[in-house]
């Protein structure tokens, strides 16, 4: 589909999501309690079938953190953008392992940099850093007064 | 047309004596071991960023450092002498890099290519991961700026190392040299 269409038809399928065109294609944003059930409803679908996650990752905005989700059907050709906004003070989501594979790996380097906990995540571990780092390191407020020479 | 023959710039170390039905050479040993090694140095497959791809390029065919010596990257640290830090080295990557040179046989050499190896370039500030310069893991022979430096650039590089080798001098002694010849 194209963004005009595959937009039209999210909103009509999510009548309560915020839902415009960002810089490439449609950007929908959800509360993040309704995550899982959005996915499932977006992956299962025939005529949407988002059976592809080919981003996750995380932005930290000082007041709370937003989930980005980049979806894609290999079978229409069309992707989108989900987000989801998480808590700063209780960083918790679902995580997508059940329906996505690949975000078994994007969720852990999240929880790495960002540490956002992933509930029901398989094996959440660090990813990059070392096991014994303390910190996360992308988030905006982190400080390394060792390694790091502020400017 | 006319061909001009350039000398090279350090020729063989020695002076010969014309005797008749041959020569005699003299030169010393140690000067004579430095010329050879500074001309067939294997430099180590080690590239950690972008500074890497212009060191392939200076590996290929256009710029081709096999003219000056550099003949081709070995894969095994126990089979190179000269490791040329072509990138970024993040706190994860320094013991490998102290360990790839401790594994290295003497006589062996390193060059910093680019702001990153030298000090941590753009990396410098505001990042927790990346160890700012390579010297404070293994000790560097020859420091290369830009970001990335052009293929000449390194090619300049290794040439000035091999002038290093070939004088046979530490960095003292080249410091005391130089301080002597610019009145520093
Ligand atoms: S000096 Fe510049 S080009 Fe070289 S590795 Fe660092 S960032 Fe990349």
């Amino acid at each position: 589909m194209e963004n005009e269409p595959l937009l039209n038809s999210l909103q009509t399928g999510f009548p309560e999501a915020t839902i415009a065109i960002g810089s490439d294609w449609p950007e929908m944003s959800i509360e993040s309690t309704q995550l899982l059930e959005v996915i499932e409803k977006l992956k299962g679908s025939d005529n949407w079938d988002f059976n592809y996650l080919f981003c996750e990752t995380c932005v930290d905005w000082k007041t709370h953190f937003t989930m980005v989700y980049h979806l894609s059907s290999t079978q229409f050709r069309h992707s989108m953008v989900l987000k989801a906004k998480v808590d700063r003070e209780i960083p918790q989501i679902e995580s997508v392992v059940k329906f996505y594979k690949t975000a078994e790996m994007l969720e852990r380097e999240v929880y790495d940099l960002f540490g956002i906990q992933f509930l029901n995540h398989p094996d959440l571990r660090r990813l990059l850093l070392t096991e014994d780092w303390v910190g996360y390191p992308l988030r905006k407020d982190y400080h390394d007064p060792i390694n790091m020479i502020k400017l | 047309m006319d061909v001009k023959v350039s000398e090279p710039s350090t020729p063989f170390p020695g002076t010969i004596h014309e005797t008749p039905g041959g020569g005699i050479l003299l030169s010393s040993l140690d000067d004579v071991i430095n010329w050879a090694r500074s001309n067939s140095l294997w430099p180590l497959v080690f590239g950690t960023s972008c500074c890497a791809i212009e060191m392939m390029s200076v590996a290929s065919a256009k710029y081709d450092f096999s003219r000056f010596g550099f003949e081709v990257f070995r894969a095994s640290p126990r089979q190179a002498d000269v490791i040329i830090i072509s990138g970024t080295i993040v706190n994860k990557m320094a013991p490998v890099l102290k360990r790839l040179f401790d594994q290295m046989p003497e006589p062996k050499y390193v060059i910093a290519m680019g702001a990153c190896a030298t000090s941590g370039g753009p990396f410098f500030y505001n990042t927790y991961s990346v160890v700012k310069g390579a010297d404070h893991v293994i000790p560097v022979d020859v420091y290369l700026a830009g970001c990335p430096p052009r293929p000449e650039a390194l090619l300049h590089a290794l040439i000035t190392l091999q002038e290093k080798i070939k004088s046979g001098l530490t960095r003292e002694q080249i410091r005391s040299k130089m301080s002597e010849e610019y009145g520093k």
